[in-house]
């Protein structure tokens, strides 16, 4: 097994809501990300999987340190980078980056491409000098499949898959380690989509890059990941590599969510069982005791709303179905009928 | 197989009576300040009772901009219905008066958009804006009106209807507001509902409830559904009969089950091949190369020619019709054959 490159421990991010204008009191916190734990390994994409306000956007922000971690480290190369400020921070940062969702708003409209792309040369320096970095631009705008001629124009001048490319060429500026990449192909038709996710894996290969990759399209997570985590609600509810996850799931959440998505087949319609869940995704400033799925889960019982399930092996289970999962009931039920 | 190139193609044939809504030869275009934006090159289809037709395309590919002038809600100018026919029920809806126009939406065909929490007024409740339905189309009084849009809510399963009537809809989450939409939508049990991307800003949970809502809710009032999305996964669950569109025009129809199996243009299969599926862990996504036109310039002969790994020069010249496959579907590529047979 690769070493981790990023060890994330019990990380919980709490955003405080506060009531008063002078004397703001704190009446309570949206807990956003709630004690997750997991390892980044090198050279490996993890996807991370789950509904709008499970905390996946979050959790990428405190792992780029733009927000601050509540409480638990982020580990990079064993060290804690989650209280790192000043100059020490941008050291690291150098070596993470992050590739946002929408090409349109985080584009500067005003800054050409080649002063988006050559920016993060302005912070590190040390990385192209002056005089190299007009030509370490096009070598970017070429490696990302744009014409390097296009240096000079503005973003609104290039298509929405383009776009994406210029973004993608700026996390590749410095030469980073890992990337962290935040829904970066839901903005896209679909015909783009398949274009950007086959770049991201030959830029993978060719600079031996770790991603991290947010996504809320399953089928594109498991096509990009070798291992899966699944979030629900600020908790990380089930983890492993994409066969356990996908053709081996143990969690009714992981269940639920793989059976919902729509298989373009229409043969399937009638074989396929569909687990529809009741209601929606609870509020996490306010959510549920115990396991927080039990409220829209089908073997929900006392226990569930008395003890908090750990992510770890279950015990009763065997073979594929032996991975992390947060259920106090885990069993295997194969919901996307792969022969 | 026939090659009778002449012969027309009828999605209809072998259903029995006239279509609900037939849409034949649309041409919309946009005027704009650089230049004619041609949204529309020449769209037929057409729609049963009972019948859900799936519009397929990415962006810009003319399928909302259909919906709009079908609904006659076209923001014009600078968008302009130039040539075409839409027959509703028996009568030409371009034929008529904005006021006739007006009196046919709502209550005979009525549409769901994408994104209901701006298509919901956001200083109104719920309550008032459903039952705004009745008043307006029916002179109900309101407190009938609102008895009403109670009982709508508890059809569109609405947990608590009663308590949550006199709600606003920033009040309602995600799901819950594109059911208010589907209430207001269904309201006066109109004969056709155009959904455009209803679920698309969903979370995938919540879509697979949303859809299962509008399909039972479909069979159960009989009507005519156009469901317009990019989305390959929703319309191979839901549809009867596809249109996939690029350009402006309809490049394939096709029953669903027929489509998916064997498509009979490059574009179609392009996208077919191009998406990740969950039961199938490829290795290099097929992509489709380039990038979908502008429609200031669209490319001469075929549209598609630029992207399509078939293209010949009869392409680049000569623009393909919608020849016949089959009885029921219709690819418009000079090379439908080859690409049907793999």
């Amino acid at each position: 097994m690769a070493e981790p490159i990023l060890e994330v421990r019990d990380l919980v991010k709490h955003f405080p809501l506060t009531q008063g204008v002078l004397l703001k009191k704190q009446i309570g916190a949206v807990k956003a990300v709630d004690g997750v734990s997991f390892d980044l390994l090198r050279g490996e994409t993890l996807g991370i999987v789950g509904e709008s306000g499970c905390g996946k956007s979050t959790l990428a922000k405190v792992l780029m340190n733009l927000e601050r971690a509540t409480s638990g480290q982020v580990l990079y190369k064993g060290e804690d980078i989650s209280r790192l400020s000043g100059r020490a921070l941008k050291a690291v940062r150098r070596n993470i980056q992050m590739v946002f969702q929408d090409p349109y708003t985080s584009l500067n409209p005003r800054m050409t491409v080649g002063d988006i792309i050559g920016e993060p040369f302005e912070i590190h320096p040390e990385v192209a000098p002056k005089g190299d970095r007009r030509r370490a631009v096009q070598d970017l705008l070429d490696v990302v499949g744009l014409n390097p001629e296009y240096i000079n124009r503005y973003p609104h001048q290039f298509s929405g898959g383009q776009r994406q490319r210029i973004g993608i060429a700026r996390g590749l500026a410095l030469r980073p380690e890992v990337i962290i990449a935040d829904e970066p192909v839901s903005a896209l038709d679909v015909s783009v989509q398949a274009q950007v996710v086959n770049l991201l894996e030959k830029l993978q290969d060719e600079f031996e890059l770790s991603y991290m990759f947010i996504a809320h399209d399953l089928s594109i997570v498991r096509h990009i990941s070798d291992r899966v985590g699944v979030m629900y609600l600020g908790k990380m509810v089930e983890i492993g590599t994409d066969t356990q996850i996908y053709d081996h799931p143990t969690h009714p959440y992981t269940q639920a969510l793989l059976s919902a998505v729509p298989v373009p087949d229409p043969e399937a319609r009638e074989g396929r069982e569909r687990i529809i869940l009741q209601g929606d995704v609870p509020s996490p400033a306010n959510p549920p005791s115990g396991c927080r799925f039990r409220t829209r889960c089908w073997k929900a019982q006392e226990k569930c709303a008395q003890e908090v399930p750990l992510l770890a092996v279950p015990q009763v289970l065997s073979g594929p179905a032996a991975h992390d999962s947060a259920c106090h009931f885990a069993e295997e039920k194969d919901v996307v009928g792969a022969a | 197989m026939t090659t009778t190139t002449e012969k027309s193609v009828n999605p209809q044939a072998g259903k029995a009576g006239t279509p609900l809504l037939e849409v034949r030869d649309l041409h919309v275009e946009f005027r704009t300040r650089d230049g004619v934006a041609k949204a529309v090159n020449g769209v037929n289809y057409s729609v049963s009772a009972g019948e859900t037709l799936a519009v397929l395309g990415e962006s810009g590919s003319g399928k909302s901009v259909t919906a709009q002038a079908i609904m006659g809600i076209l923001d014009s100018p600078p968008g302009f219905v130039t040539q075409g026919q839409i027959n509703f029920q028996g009568r030409d809806l371009l034929k008529l008066s904005e006021k006739e126009r007006r009196r046919i939406r709502g209550a005979k065909m009525a549409m769901i958009f994408q994104d209901a929490l701006s298509s919901l007024n956001p200083v109104l409740t719920v309550g008032y804006q459903l039952g705004e339905m009745f008043r307006v189309h029916q002179g109900m009084s309101r407190k009938d009106a609102k008895a009403k849009a109670i009982e709508l809510m508890d059809r569109v399963r609405i947990p608590a209807a009663r308590e949550r009537v006199n709600d606003y809809p920033h009040q309602f989450s995600g799901g819950m507001r594109q059911r208010i939409m589907i209430a207001m939508a269904l309201a006066l049990e109109p004969d056709l509902i155009i959904a455009d991307e209803p679920t698309t800003a969903l979370d995938v949970t919540v879509q697979a409830q949303v859809m299962d809502l509008l399909a039972e809710l479909q069979r159960e009032y009989h009507m005519g559904l156009i469901l317009i999305t990019h989305d390959l996964g929703v319309v191979a669950d839901v549809a009867d009969k596809i249109a996939v569109m690029y350009a402006g025009r309809i490049v394939e129809t096709a029953p669903v089950h027929e489509l998916y199996k064997q498509p009979a243009h490059p574009y179609t299969r392009g996208l077919l091949d191009s998406i990740p599926r969950l039961d199938q862990k490829g290795q290099e996504l097929y992509a489709i190369k380039g990038l979908p036109p502008n429609l200031l310039r669209i490319p001469s002969g075929c549209a598609f020619n630029p992207r399509c790994p078939m293209a010949q020069d009869v392409c680049r010249t000569d623009i393909p019709v919608l020849h016949p496959v089959t009885d029921s579907r219709g690819s418009a590529c000079h090379f439908w054959k080859e690409t049907l047979d793999g």
